[in-house]
């Protein structure tokens, strides 16, 4: 195993990187491969103006295996879906970044009129995957070590055997490490599977496999046939039980990893809940609809965003933010004012009137933005993941756990360093010793109640990153928020925090023997049978009242 | 306590006790008492505008009042208007029967277009059988099912689901020998999976190259399945997704299917409950090349479905509104109706079945749907790939229009039924015992 | 009270509704079966068919106000109960359904046919019959409430801690029925019934007397609910409803008082769910959906709580709006009234519609006697009756 390798996988940053490597790639290939000759190229391009294909495919191996210093341009271009072709006057163009046309066959600016009937050439998944093997094979020796790590990948992957000449001289040439293992790697995928390998060939190439370790590791030495040579199935044999053992670990840290991510969004679900049940002893069922409110404040943001300033769209969750707090926290303050004051001391009611509330701003939701889901996009620094060791981690899962972390530390700070933060926990401790001593209740708890709304306001900032934006969204995390809140006790945000992170990670160990149903069952029977044995949850408050 | 209550209750209390209870019975039955005789046709609408499925059938609901809009202003059916009657069962099954019976019993519509999920189905169905009426059913469903008074406009399982997995075992489709079956834990996506394993057995899978999972509604953390789906796909030989998951619990899926770098490419995912209206709420750049199998598509370039398109944005003053394969079906449904009831002459509902079967009406891509025997109808199939735009690319359709067939052969249980309604007049005629199963009248 | 415990059971209100009741019982099958068609007096089957639905919905709140109403306890999920009682009629209903199936199975029910499974579950045998089947009925709901509850009252778990888990409860059971391996037909449920008792589940006949039955089974569980809140019985469970420890301290078991009637009202919304079912052709997991429940206390808390009748009049008022609201226009609006009631029942209306008319009564009655017997006396009444100004309740 590697140590501990980071790769890039963003499919942004894929495809940026494809755009930049596109020239000097090219002029490499050329240069390492062959003088360049018209015919075969030249002889491709009608194969791309029949819309069939099976014709594109056949030009698409022509283009690559014709040496021609225009080939990775056009090979690039139809990746990216700028080569447009006419049927009738069987041209191929190419598109540039900029919107100008190129003859594909000259790689000189088209002249004259555009033909009438020019589309793109289609691609399907098959044609990709053949595109995605030239284009690696083509860029081997880029420049950029991290187009070259990621032309060794696209070679590991498609395993083929014509690509080992250039493969060769690449790794001759290499100085980055880096780089140079994923080429050795995907040097041994390719002896792996070449059947007329010499037997100590396959063996060096097995031993680096058991080195990466991985599940396409593993894929790769489960297509070697049992009739091979002994020693070589010997080294099978011990390169997949070392592979299993360092799945196994890294399977039981996978499932850490997703417990922890479950439990943060569960967290910051919850907290804001906790926080009013805590002091109010009010259980807000319309808390859910509170998150769906930040998520369409995030959306209306982005919308605003997309027509008007699309160069901040990287910034838009930061923008969304505060509006979220404030849209949610409003409203939040509005029902208390409105509705809650007037029913305190019967938390039941307060219950079916909150209820009546989450009806009431869903369907408004409805009534405005319509029922369907509304797109809220990823910023480029959520999108894509990274290895880490031997799991995969997605950057959208790392910052809601990281956002997590600094709401619940700015909450805990806010209580137990600022006046309103004392007056909640006093307030919390015991209402009438409280009023008693001059902190106005009524006022905390209207407070209490805008900052919970609000703290759920921004959980739906974060939580539209991962789910559907709709007016159902608050109603999917509103009985595990209860679940949450009940099970970690009342009055104590780390009662709250571990709540949700046991229950997190209880799910996700539960899931894979379970399954996703069953083990979401056995969670909420075990609170049911946990709050028999704890009533008032993991960490209560202590008193000395009977009833609390 | 209890006392205080009911012994305060003297004698006036009671006469007023009476009064109140006469007034709400008043209440009642005038709001009940029957529609006043009518000159116009009634179309009922039983789509459900608020709860979960609000999301996929307030759209269905607006086709329908675009329809008979567009009817109206041809004339109307039978030189009467048609008037739609729009109820909101509002995604509760019991509701759906209750407002089934309120439409045909109270109203007294003529034809009722409506229902989602295969269980306000199975929940409206015997409401229709006992009252005797008619419902064009739109959405894509598990089969199993034939029943007189209900016309399937979507697909049955040979119209989507076994096209799809043909085309992703074809070199196109890039060959593919191992399959993820995933889908939500209901009817649909349990009978079309048992469907395609055994038809994916019966082309020499392997029981160990078939993954099946579960998830239950809304389902929102895909973490693991998602990388369960990347473990099995990189055991060397090429994987495929067949997805069954339900509307609201696509966007995480694709989301995290994106956000771990699960290319189409590498594994692709070919869904038969996502269309233009779900990718409507996900950016689709990650998910280029994903698939979908449907019988209609937006982008099929046809003069019909450019018109139709033209028409339904102007009518809902949305230049973005986006159509979808359901709405397709209504349309052809609505228009088979309208074409059964002027052959009929009559809106009786006998004669409106027995004419139906052998109607023809065109279908939004150029071709001429007929509506079976077995009251489903022939439909072309397409596989489309997910575009950046969020529109679908057809990469493959089927060369003719395919019949829908209401019984899978592929089942133990049904291959031996078949459906036939003109001759047989029977939903589910036994071919080896030669009886009539005994559910059809 | 030292009179007639007969008469402390039927005071005048109670012997209304039953009158009432009784005389609903009559007239509708006669208007429906008897008065032709054209009459304009003539009730149609659809509305038979609605009004049976809304006298199970009563029944439901009946049991649900046995306990909110006068042990204050919340429970939301009683839709659990009420579900469990359908599913038990339902398996009873599916197994009447023998060869008629669309696969003609003898044994087994469609929706097993299609998944493939060879023969029934174990948990299916006896369902066949009707009178195994209505054990079970009481049987099931009154168990799960037996265990449920001996665990939670016996920890002190009250309020809406209780509430919660009586959510997760019902959640649960949601999870697991909608699951196709559990055996009850998943999402789709049970349905496409044929007869019970041998008679055709769709003839007016039966629907009329499915009609008369949920009436009877009202009235009996009325009478049930009567008997044991005017009972020395009774006293204690309003007694724990405003003062839970001071009635513990005084030596009472509250755990076995409240355990006995929770399990007796989860027993009256099995049969109420048992009776909703071949009304309305249909269960599934849906009935067992933590809305369902919550809205079926909004049913209680618009009638009345802790007045027995209010429930039952809510559930008509409430469902009769719903049917109103889900129609045309009004449609998309219906959320909107659904929520408004809940809110405005809370503010305003914290007694319900009954509750505020004998609170109205007792002030008027009060003044006039205050009037009559010369000594005035200031003040208003003690609010005797009313347990959402008792404080500390519940909490």
């Amino acid at each position: 195993m590697p140590g501990v390798v980071i790769n890039m996988r963003g499919l942004f940053d894929r495809i940026r990187i494809f755009l930049r490597i596109l020239l000097p790639s090219a002029v490499l290939f050329v240069a390492a491969v062959a003088n360049a000759v018209a015919g075969p190229y030249e002889d491709a391009l009608p194969g791309l103006t029949t819309d069939s294909y099976s014709d594109t495919a056949a030009a698409l191996d022509q283009v690559s295996g014709s040496g021609s210093d225009l080939a990775a341009p056009l090979l690039q271009a139809l990746k990216d879906q700028r080569l447009q072709f006419s049927a009738v006057e069987k041209k191929v163009l190419i598109k540039t970044a900029d919107g100008k046309l190129l003859d594909a066959a000259t790689g000189q600016p088209f002249a004259g009129t555009p033909p009438a009937d020019l589309s793109n050439v289609r691609l399907n998944n098959r044609l990709r995957n053949l595109l995605d093997a030239a284009l690696g094979s083509l860029t081997l020796m880029a420049a950029d070590p991290n187009k070259r790590y990621d032309a060794a990948q696209s070679v590991f992957k498609s395993r083929d055997a014509a690509t080992m000449p250039v493969l060769e001289k690449a790794l001759a040439a290499e100085q980055n490490a880096r780089v140079k293992a994923a080429l050795m790697q995907a040097k041994a995928a390719i002896v792996v599977v070449t059947a007329d390998a010499p037997a100590a060939d396959k063996v060096a190439a097995i031993a680096v496999l058991r080195d990466r370790g991985d599940q396409d590791a593993m894929a790769l030495l489960q297509t070697i046939p049992a009739n091979a040579p002994p020693d070589v199935l010997a080294a099978v044999t011990e390169a997949k039980a070392n592979i299993e053992r360092n799945l196994a670990l890294w399977g039981t840290v996978q499932n850490l990893w997703y417990g922890l991510s479950l439990g943060s969004v569960l967290l910051l679900a919850a907290i804001g809940l906790a926080i009013t049940f805590g002091v109010m002893g009010v259980i807000n069922m319309a808390h859910g609809e509170m998150v769906m409110l930040g998520a369409y404040t995030t959306f209306v943001v982005q919308e605003v965003i997309r027509t008007r300033y699309p160069g901040l769209f990287d910034y838009s969750l930061t923008i969304a933010l505060p509006l979220a707090f404030v849209v949610a926290g409003a409203v939040g303050i509005a029902i208390e004012r409105s509705v809650i004051r007037f029913l305190y001391g019967r938390p039941l009611e307060t219950l079916l009137a909150t209820w009546g509330i989450s009806l009431v701003l869903q369907q408004a939701v409805r009534a405005a933005f319509g029922p369907t889901n509304k797109e809220v996009g990823n910023p480029s620094w959520m999108s894509g993941a990274f290895d880490l060791g031997g799991i995969l981690i997605t950057y959208n899962r790392l910052w809601i756990i990281v956002f997590t972390g600094i709401v619940f530390a700015a909450l805990l700070g806010m209580l137990r360093f600022t006046r309103l933060g004392l007056e909640m926990r006093a307030v919390t401790q015991n209402r009438s010793m409280a009023a008693a001593v001059g902190i106005r209740t009524a006022r905390i708890d209207a407070l209490t109640f805008g900052l919970g709304s609000g703290i759920a306001g921004i959980a739906g900032v974060a939580l539209s990153q991962i789910d559907n934006v709709s007016p159902n969204l608050g109603q999917g995390y509103i009985i595990d928020s209860f679940m949450v809140v009940v099970f970690g006790g009342v009055g104590n945000l780390w009662g709250t925090l571990v709540g949700a992170l046991t229950l997190g990670i209880a799910n996700k160990f539960l899931e894979p023997f379970a399954g996703a149903v069953l083990g979401k069952i056995a969670v909420l029977v075990f609170i049911i049978l946990f709050i028999q044995k704890r009533p008032r949850g993991m960490f209560a408050l202590k008193g000395r009242a009977i009833e609390a | 306590m209890n006392k205080s209550v009911h012994s305060a209750a003297s004698r006036p209390t009671a006469r007023k006790w009476l009064a109140a209870a006469a007034g709400v019975a008043m209440a009642a039955a005038g709001a009940f008492s029957p529609a006043k005789a009518q000159d116009t046709i009634k179309v009922g609408v039983l789509h459900s505008l608020s709860g979960t499925m609000a999301i996929s059938e307030t759209t269905l609901k607006d086709t329908i009042l675009f329809l008979i809009d567009e009817q109206n202003k041809k004339g109307g059916v039978l030189g009467k208007k048609l008037e739609a009657v729009v109820v909101d069962p509002a995604s509760n099954w019991p509701l759906f029967a209750e407002k089934a019976r309120e439409l045909i019993a109270k109203d007294k519509v003529s034809v009722v277009f409506g229902c989602w999920t295969s269980v306000s189905r199975k929940s409206v169905l015997p409401v229709f059988k006992e009252l005797n009426s008619i419902l064009f059913y739109p959405v894509q469903y598990e089969g199993e099912e034939s029943e007189r008074n209900v016309f399937y406009t979507g697909a049955a399982p040979n119209q989507q689901a076994i096209p799809a997995v043909d085309y992703l075992m074809s070199k196109d489709g890039g060959e593919v020998k191992r399959w993820v079956l995933a889908g939500t834990d209901y009817v649909y996506p349990r009978t079309t999976n048992k469907i395609l394993e055994a038809y994916l057995k019966a082309k020499g899978v392997k029981e160990e190259d078939i993954l099946v999972n579960y998830t239950p509604f809304g389902h929102a953390d895909w973490q693991t399945i998602v990388a369960d789906i990347k473990k099995f796909g990189s055991a060397g030989k090429k994987t495929a997704v067949v997805s069954t998951i339900n509307g609201d619990a696509n966007v995480p899926f694709y989301k995290e299917l994106g956000n771990q770098g699960i290319k189409a490419t590498d594994i692709p995912v070919v869904a038969f409950s996502v269309g233009e209206e779900e990718l409507a709420g996900l950016d689709t750049k990650p998910l280029v090349g994903h698939l979908a199998a449907w019988n209609y598509f937006q982008s099929i370039k046809d003069a019909k479905n450019a018109e139709f398109i033209k028409a339904w944005q102007t009518y809902t003053k949305n230049p973005k509104r986006v159509t979808n394969d359901p709405m397709e079906a209504h349309v052809i449904g609505f228009h088979m109706w309208v074409k059964a009831v002027e052959k009929a002459g009559t809106i009786d509902p006998d004669k409106v079945i027995d004419v139906l079967p052998g109607t023809e009406a065109p279908n939004l891509t150029g071709g001429i749907s007929k509506m079976l025997p077995n009251h489903h109808i022939t439909k072309p199939v397409f596989i489309g790939e997910i575009k950046a735009d969020g529109q679908f690319d057809v990469v493959w359709q089927t060369k003719d229009l395919v019949p829908g067939a209401a019984w899978s052969s592929y089942l133990p249980g049904s291959k031996d039924l078949v459906a036939d309604w003109v001759t047989l007049k029977c939903g589910n005629y036994n071919t080896v015992t030669k009886k009539c199963g005994g559910s059809g009248s | 009270m030292t009179s007639h415990p007969l008469i402390r059971m039927l005071d005048r209100g109670s012997t209304l509704f039953l009158v009432l009741l009784g005389a609903f019982a009559i007239a509708i099958p006669v208007l429906n079966l008897l008065v032709p068609a054209t009459s304009s007096l003539h009730v149609s089957t659809y509305l038979v068919a609605l009004l049976g639905k809304y006298i199970c919905y009563g029944l439901l709140a009946l049991s649900i106000d046995l306990i909110w109403g006068y042990v204050g306890i919340l429970s939301l999920g009683h839709g659990a109960f009420f579900a469990l009682g359908g599913y038990a009629m339902g398996m009873y209903l599916m197994r009447q359904i023998g060869t008629r199936g669309v696969y003609a199975d003898p044994i087994l029910p469609d929706f097993m046919v299609f998944l493939n499974w060879k023969e029934l579950p174990f948990f299916w045998y006896g369902f066949q019959n009707f009178g195994y089947a209505m054990f079970m009925v009481l049987f099931v709901p009154g168990l799960l409430a037996f265990v449920f509850g001996w665990f939670a009252f016996r920890s002190r778990v009250t309020g809406v801690y209780l509430s919660i888990i009586t959510q997760a409860l019902t959640y649960a059971l949601l999870l697991g029925f909608f699951r196709n391996n559990f055996g009850f037909g998943g999402n789709n449920g049970l349905t496409d019934f044929k007869d019970i008792l041998g008679f055709n589940i769709q003839a007016d006949t039966t629907r009329n007397a499915l009609l008369v039955i949920s009436c009877l089974a009202l009235g009996l569980c009325f009478l049930i609910c009567r008997a044991i809140v005017t009972s020395k019985f009774g006293k204690v469970l309003v007694a724990i409803r405003d003062a839970e420890a001071r009635t513990r301290f005084m030596g009472y078991r509250v755990e076995s008082y409240k355990l006995f009637v929770f399990t007796v009202s989860a027993c009256m919304a099995g049969v109420a769910g048992a009776l909703y079912v071949p009304q309305v052709g249909i269960i599934n997991p849906s009935e067992f959906a933590p809305a369902n429940s919550i809205e079926a206390v909004i049913w209680v808390a618009v009638g009345g709580r802790g007045t027995l009748i209010g429930p039952v009049l809510g559930a008509f008022v409430v469902n009769y709006t719903k049917t109103f609201f889900t129609t045309g226009l009004l449609a998309p609006y219906w959320l909107f009234v659904l929520g408004g009631l809940f809110i405005g029942t809370t503010l305003f209306l914290p007694r319900g519609i009954v509750g505020a008319w004998a609170h109205w009564r007792a002030g008027v009655k009060e003044k006039s006697e205050a009037k009559r017997s010369a000594e005035a006396e200031d003040g208003m009444l003690p609010t005797r009756g009313s347990p959402s100004t008792q404080p500390g309740a519940a909490e």
